[in-house]
């Protein structure tokens, strides 16, 4: 069935999808954790895929309320496989070189008590603000 | 509070590991170890300045602090809380300090236009990519403008192709506009096929929509119902996502028929190439859709005219339809402020080779290849000099040290000998041969040439030849004017550009390194130690012991010598194959 058939329609559909995303961007009121992992065929082949299951897993395994994001490329290939990681109120840090021994390190260290660890990738883009 | 130390590799030779170990032992005597972290980092891609110490969360930048520094940034930064002002960050413009890393001109460095959503959002739900404004530039063409005034804003933006021609896409579309016909075809190439070039599909992988949205204005542009997206098959996942995204796209209603209540039909389908290099070109690529062999024809009748099915078409690259929406969105004077007077926008580049931030870049046309290169790029793997960059593939040429200022365009790369291209930037240092280089595109144009027309098919194959003589060490200088004249004939006279391109390699190596070129000539001698046939295995008379080890391994027995007594070897016999090196415990034999 067509979901949107006017203008208006996709008007208020971003809307609504926007806020979820500044939300999501942001860091969320109700405290959820957001993961996005840099999924292109560089970054699977590298082993994001893994971490990604390994880091669902896991969290939920700990109990903690994280909410995962396959996203594209981030563009630092030489540090894949390359996560994004923003906790609610703060600025997204993006770590570089995740492996299953990293992503463990991430997931007891930064996202449960906010204590950043080593192998933190400098963002050095300016993003096109839509 | 966090302290980030830079643990680049440019900053960790200029001891940041020591750095960070003076801020935690400070840390330490002020009891403060518990409450403030220090952290080493990846590299800010800010080496010239380094080593970096970033202190979050109030993003005060430090810049070429030394280990005898950390004590005052704890007790004045941490402690006090006041800000060490000599050691922030100043601005080269205004030579003021900057405080907080947020307002440095550096990071405007890069500028993701076209990767605007990549590592944003999720792109196989359709949702967040309407979230982050997408099809409103859709919307926008199908509920206020004409064909013309799109095709307009097209034009008033200045974008031009970034498959690696330039063409200027707003023409591209007038023209194709203006030839009537009961069918016409919008056409995406996605037949990435540089060495080392991948952000096309980067761009399917990470925001396939973006794509499909362009696509649908073009058609809506020219009055064009069907496109297709010429994809290589080796390309899976990029195709999966496509099919994806072409699926939701239906299910929303923003393809199929009367898309958004205006009337317009518009509908995508995917074709799938097997990866020929030629396949790149249009009228190639227009011939293998058709089920025929990917081979150029003569140019006009151009797609414009007559393409697909004989129809009008257009056929536009993945990263120039990636720049159509935002350019709708957020008009074309927007757009044409960024960058140079005739080359608009920004363009990505693949950076590879010997680069510390190997990586997929973004950046505004008219940066320079010393910011790519040192700032960007992190410099050069291991600290070694800078030779030269290969941009284009082996369609393009070397850019050198002289050509690090020179601002990147359309223009300026073709004046330098090399060319745009897809956007693959091979950077090289002090270990590649100039002439190797050279040999391994052409290896590559000889394999991918469709045989077409005779100056490609045979003139490459003897340029690859001419090569091959040169690094086996039997070229004489004769050579060198045929390289040349056999180079500028193929340009000339080939049908297609992988012909009229091909020969750049050759050409822009011997303008710019003719000095390795008569080294490998007339000394025989290859300075990168790249070309075996030109390296001679010697053994120093005073480290070799007469242990026989190296003789008794030799499999050609190129190897002689009394025990306990110095040993040679006879070049003529060695075949290079090291064996000797290997056996050999006294490092008595090297290479030169």
């Amino acid at each position: 069935m067509t979901k949107i058939k006017s203008l208006a329609d996709l008007k208020a559909m971003k809307q609504s999808v926007q806020e979820k995303i500044d939300t999501r961007a942001k860091g969320t009121a109700e405290g959820l954790v957001q993961v996005k992992v840099a999924m292109a065929t560089c970054g699977i082949a590298a082993g994001a895929k893994k971490v990604m299951d390994y880091m669902m897993s896991e969290t939920e395994k700990r109990g903690m309320d994280v909410v995962f994001t396959q996203t594209g490329c981030m563009g630092y290939c030489h540090a894949e496989p390359t996560i994004e990681v923003t906790l609610p109120g703060n600025e997204p840090i993006v770590f570089g070189y995740v492996d299953l021994k990293k992503a463990d390190e991430i997931i007891d260290k930064y996202i449960k008590d906010g204590e950043l660890v080593e192998g933190i990738i400098p963002v050095n883009y300016e993003k096109i603000n839509n | 509070m966090h302290l980030l130390v830079c643990g680049g590799t440019g900053c960790n030779a200029s001891r940041s590991q020591e750095i960070a170990a003076n801020l935690k032992s400070s840390l330490k005597d002020n009891g403060l170890e518990n409450e403030v972290q220090v952290i080493l980092t990846g590299c800010f891609g800010f080496c010239e300045k380094g080593p970096i110490v970033k202190i979050m969360p109030d993003n005060t930048f430090y810049t070429e602090v030394k280990p005898e520094d950390a004590t005052e940034i704890i007790m004045e930064h941490v402690v006090k809380g006041r800000k060490v002002t000599r050691l922030l960050y100043t601005d080269p413009e205004n030579k003021q300090h900057v405080a907080d890393s947020k307002h440095m001109g550096f990071y405007k460095k890069q500028m993701r236009i076209a990767l605007r959503n990549c590592g944003y959002i999720d792109p196989q739900n359709i949702e967040e990519y309407i979230g982050a404004d997408g099809y409103a530039a859709l919307a926008k063409c199908l509920g206020e403008m004409t064909p013309e005034q799109v095709i307009n804003e097209i034009k008033l933006s200045g974008l031009r192709g970034r498959g690696g021609g330039g063409f200027p896409t707003g023409l591209k579309w007038e023209i194709a506009s203006k030839n009537h016909a009961d069918q016409k075809y919008v056409v995406c190439n996605a037949d990435e096929g540089d060495p080392g070039a991948f952000m096309d599909r980067s761009i399917l992988e990470g925001d396939p929509h973006s794509v499909l949205e362009a696509m649908t204005i073009n058609g809506y542009a020219i009055g064009a119902t069907i496109g297709v997206i010429y994809i290589r098959a080796e390309y899976p996942l990029a195709i999966n996502r496509l099919l994806v995204a072409i699926d939701q796209a239906h299910e929303y209603g923003l393809l199929g028929k009367d898309i958004l209540g205006s009337g317009f039909n518009f509908d995508i389908e995917l074709r799938y190439g097997a990866g020929a290099f030629v396949c790149g070109e249009e009228t190639a690529l227009i011939h293998s859709m058709e089920g025929l062999r990917g081979e150029p024809t003569f140019k006009p009748p151009f797609p414009a005219q007559s393409g697909y099915n004989k129809k009008p078409t257009n056929v536009n690259n993945v990263e120039t339809y990636a720049n159509i929406p935002i350019i709708i969105t957020k008009g074309a004077d927007w757009f044409n402020k960024i960058g140079t007077e005739k080359s608009k926008g920004t363009k990505v580049f693949a950076l590879a080779g010997q680069i510390n931030n190997v990586g997929l870049i973004e950046v505004p046309m008219g940066i320079t290849l010393r910011e790519v290169v040192y700032e960007i790029g992190g410099g050069i793997k291991g600290g070694k000099e800078f030779k030269a960059v290969q941009t284009g593939g082996p369609s393009g040429g070397c850019l050198t040290t002289k050509h690090l200022d020179t601002p990147i365009d359309y223009d300026n790369l073709l004046a330098s000998g090399s060319m745009m291209g897809s956007g693959g930037m091979v950077v090289m240092d002090e270990t590649s041969c100039m002439v190797a280089i050279a040999k391994f595109y052409l290896e590559f144009t000889v394999e991918e040439s469709c045989g077409k027309c005779s100056p490609c098919r045979i003139g490459n194959k003897r340029l690859h030849e001419i090569l091959e003589k040169i690094t086996k060490g039997n070229g004489t200088m004769e050579d060198l004017d045929n390289l040349r004249n056999l180079g500028r004939v193929i340009k000339d006279a080939s049908l297609c550009g992988l012909g009229q391109t091909s020969p750049n390699p050759v050409l822009s190596t011997i303008e710019n390194f003719y000095d390795e070129y008569v080294e490998h000539i007339k000394d025989k001698k290859c300075r990168a130690g790249v070309c075996k046939s030109l390296m001679q295995y010697v053994i120093d008379q005073e480290q070799c012991v007469g242990c026989t080890a190296c003789a008794r391994n030799c499999p050609v027995n190129a190897i002689s010598g009394e025990k306990k007594m110095p040993h040679f070897i006879n070049t003529e016999l060695c075949i290079k194959c090291g064996a000797c090196i290997e056996k050999c415990k006294f490092n008595a034999i090297s290479i030169c």
